[in-house]
């Protein structure tokens, strides 16, 4: 027996796709939109962005050092994590909201409960809701450079209708917002390259924006206005919320079927905290809240095995 | 026409073009050959002959030892030198036949019949003389399989021509160079069923194949070809069925439940000559493909011969390879040695260099939900495998383990690259060995 051979169990072959490349990937499709924060709010923005993910960096190396656990901050998640805190931050937040917000996340509700896989909430989301309780006023002053003012969302709720902004601000962009959520043709753009990655799939942003719209449409005003429901889709953070939070895959259900339900609980109370609720905050509740119904919607929904309960005809 | 399919399933690339294109060849053994004495689930064959006896190509030098056992015969002429054990394909040490080769092949006298003179337990007996197993790998008998109990609720007879697996392409070659011995095997087979029809189905990324046996069957009212989608795994005995008829069967039913009876391309050529010409199951057409080899291919080899030998008389490696499979990349096994002797269900080798075989490390589960998506069978692979590796058999029992394929597809797309499979069916294999020794 001159030369013998490497052994593994089958298959031996296996998909180029790995933990590290979906992180990229959804880096990379959040970019148009954090450069669109950049642009437009200026140098404020960019230090927000370096403390937020120097931060949840610092603070994964630094918990797993100390703890002398394997280091993982190679895997990009908690670039990630970093990087969508700090786009769901207001431009005007003080340098120290990203670096508690970062460790929040981190330490809190990351690395307490295990590490990636483990979390049963959106670190970035469950760190901005501590940030919005903790902080109230820092959290929800969205003025910048010469502007300020109500937001988008404000007007439609005070108002039901917008008088300082049209349509197409909403779109492009140009209104007070976080960092990078008033770009709805960023978020769009970065999140057709995730579903042209296969990255995620169109079950959770779909159900979550339909089931959405249908509440907006029978609760929203007292007609069918589209112009209304445009203008609800486009403000806010119920765009970058539905693709880019709602998607996280370690927080959501595995199953299309569960992640269809989940997308729909989303998108109602999103419709109903902001119809009846008061806070501004709509859209990291609902998904928060809806996090901690997935192990209730993963038993409803777990699919069932082909074959079972025998022939279907003979 | 639409092409059918299942759900789930995964797109690996093929690969087939590295030997596809290769006419079967025919290698002839070296000076010794080693035939294994199980070639077949069930009992090993008991062997007929001892050291010193002279035998012809196709003599019987083992009889069948149980139920689910076959006949072995050999396949060269020559002197017994005793039996020896060997690694097989799957890593046991199984007994061994070896038999000293004197290069003259005289062979035993092949008894012939029409296909018109044969009464169905003529040929039931023919296939079981001739030592017939099922040539895709699994090894069943394939006397045992044509006699369900129920023969005559059987009314579709399935020819599994989808030869999913990457790189494999000995189905191909065979359907387009024996296309009339491998329709031939089909009408002996159909013989047994009265209100049988036959479908072959086949993946169509072989439009070639599918438009030459259209063309041949075009008078044939009870033999359809079936185009398949180009899908792993679509050759899966549940997915196939399910994907030509529509019926569903679990892991607890046998396909003549649901009225079929599935076999592979080979054991259709493999009944032929048992039934027709007399000739025993002692040779098949594998794949030899890979990157690292001088003359992939597919090749008609004699059961006994080593993949040393095939692969040296082909021309040996360009490369050198990091694992060597006996069966597809994605079911196969990997084998430590080149001393392995072929049997009747060796269907390839496929010869991997390193920069192709996955060797990673993998890390925790994302809950990305992928192997749920692909799963032919509809299970929740990251959870079993988590209950699998915690050693919850309740779990594993309570996500319908039992029902897995071993397929692969799971491990396939995982990005986190975890061992599912490997998880999976190591589970299985214990709930099983355990409900075992409770009967």
């Amino acid at each position: 027996m001159e030369h013998q051979y490497h052994i593994s169990s089958s298959p031996h072959i296996r998909d180029t796709l790995t933990t590290n490349k979906i992180m990229q990937y959804v880096i990379l499709a959040l970019l148009p939109t954090t450069l669109f924060g950049v642009v437009y709010f200026g140098l404020d923005a960019v230090i927000l962005l370096v403390l937020t993910i120097g931060s949840t960096v610092f603070f994964e190396y630094f918990y797993e050092k100390i703890l002398h656990l394997p280091i993982t901050i190679k895997d990009g998640s908690a670039f990630l994590t970093g990087l969508l805190l700090a786009i769901n931050l207001p431009v005007s937040a003080p340098w120290w909201i990203g670096i508690l917000g970062g460790a929040f996340a981190i330490v809190v509700v990351k690395m307490l409960f295990g590490g990636l896989g483990q979390n049963f909430m959106n670190p970035a989301l469950g760190a901005r809701c501590f940030l919005v309780i903790s902080f109230t006023s820092y959290m929800t002053d969205f003025s910048y450079d010469a502007f300020s003012g109500a937001t988008p969302l404000a007007e439609l709720k005070t108002d039901g209708i917008l008088s300082s902004f049209d349509l197409m601000d909403l779109f492009v962009g140009t209104i007070p917002g976080t960092i990078g959520e008033t770009s709805v043709i960023a978020i769009l753009l970065g999140a057709a390259f995730l579903v042209y990655k296969k990255v995620i799939r169109l079950t959770i942003p779909v159900s979550i924006l339909v089931s959405f719209s249908a509440f907006i449409l029978l609760f929203g005003s007292s007609s069918l206005d589209i112009h209304y429901l445009l203008c609800q889709l486009c403000s806010g953070g119920i765009m970058l919320g539905a693709w880019f939070m709602a998607t996280d895959y370690v927080t959501s259900p595995i199953s299309d079927q569960g992640r269809i339900i989940f997308g729909i609980i989303i998108g109602l109370l999103i419709g109903i905290f902001r119809i009846f609720g008061a806070s501004s905050e709509g859209v990291s509740y609902a998904i928060i809240f809806a996090n901690l119904l997935v192990p209730l919607i993963d038993k409803i929904s777990i699919p069932k095995p082909f074959g079972k309960g025998g022939p279907k005809n003979g | 026409m639409k092409h059918l399919s299942f759900e789930g399933g995964i797109h690996p690339g093929d690969f087939k073009d590295i030997a596809k294109n290769h006419e079967i060849k025919e290698v002839l053994p070296g000076d010794i050959v080693l035939i294994p004495l199980s070639q077949h689930i069930g009992a090993p064959a008991i062997p007929l002959v001892e050291k010193g006896d002279e035998v012809l190509v196709g003599q019987l030098i083992a009889e069948a030892g149980g139920f689910v056992s076959a006949n072995v015969h050999s396949s060269v002429s020559g002197k017994v030198k005793g039996i020896k054990s060997s690694f097989s394909t799957t890593g046991f040490q199984v007994q061994c036949i070896e038999i000293e080769n004197n290069h003259l092949y005289e062979h035993v006298s092949f008894d012939s019949r029409l296909l018109e003179n044969v009464e169905k337990e003529e040929i039931l007996e023919r296939i079981k003389n001739a030592g017939v197993v099922g040539m895709g790998g699994a090894g069943f008998p394939s006397h045992v399989k044509l006699a369900p109990k129920n023969p005559e609720a059987i009314d579709c007879l399935i020819v599994n021509a989808a030869e999913c697996e990457p790189y494999i392409t000995a189905d191909y070659r065979c359907m387009l160079e024996a296309s009339d011995e491998f329709l031939l095997g089909i009408e002996v087979v159909l013989k047994l069923f009265d209100k049988a029809v036959a479908y072959i189905g086949i993946e169509d990324n072989k439009m070639d194949c599918i438009a030459l046996l259209q063309d041949k069957c075009k008078d044939k009212d009870n033999i359809k070809v079936i185009p398949l989608v180009t899908k792993y795994p679509q050759g899966g005995e549940r997915q196939l069925i399910h994907a030509i008829t529509g019926r569903k069967l679990n892991s607890s039913m046998l396909p003549n439940d649901v009225g079929c009876i599935v076999n592979n391309v080979e054991s259709f050529i493999a009944i032929k000559k048992a039934v027709i010409d007399g000739i025993p199951a002692y040779q098949r057409i594998l794949t030899l493909s890979g990157d690292c080899l001088q003359s992939p291919g597919n090749y008609l080899i004699s059961v006994g011969m080593t993949h040393q030998e095939l692969i040296d008389q082909t021309g040996g490696f360009v490369l050198t390879p990091s694992k060597i499979i006996s069966g597809g990349p994605m079911m196969g096994f990997s084998i430590f040695h080149l001393d392995t002797p072929f049997t009747k269900t060796s269907s390839s080798i496929v010869c991997l260099h390193e920069d192709v075989v996955s060797m990673c490390e993998s890390s925790v589960c994302i809950n990305c939900g992928r192997c749920v998506s692909v799963c032919p069978s509809k299970l929740v692979p990251s959870r079993l495998a988590k209950a699998a590796e915690n050693g919850d058999q309740q779990g594993f029992m309570d996500y319908h383990g039992l029902e897995c394929i071993e397929c692969g597809s799971c491990s396939y797309v995982c990005p986190a690259k975890k061992h599912l499979k490997q998880s999976i069916s190591n589970a299985k294999k214990q709930i099983i060995a355990k409900n075992r020794g409770k009967k």
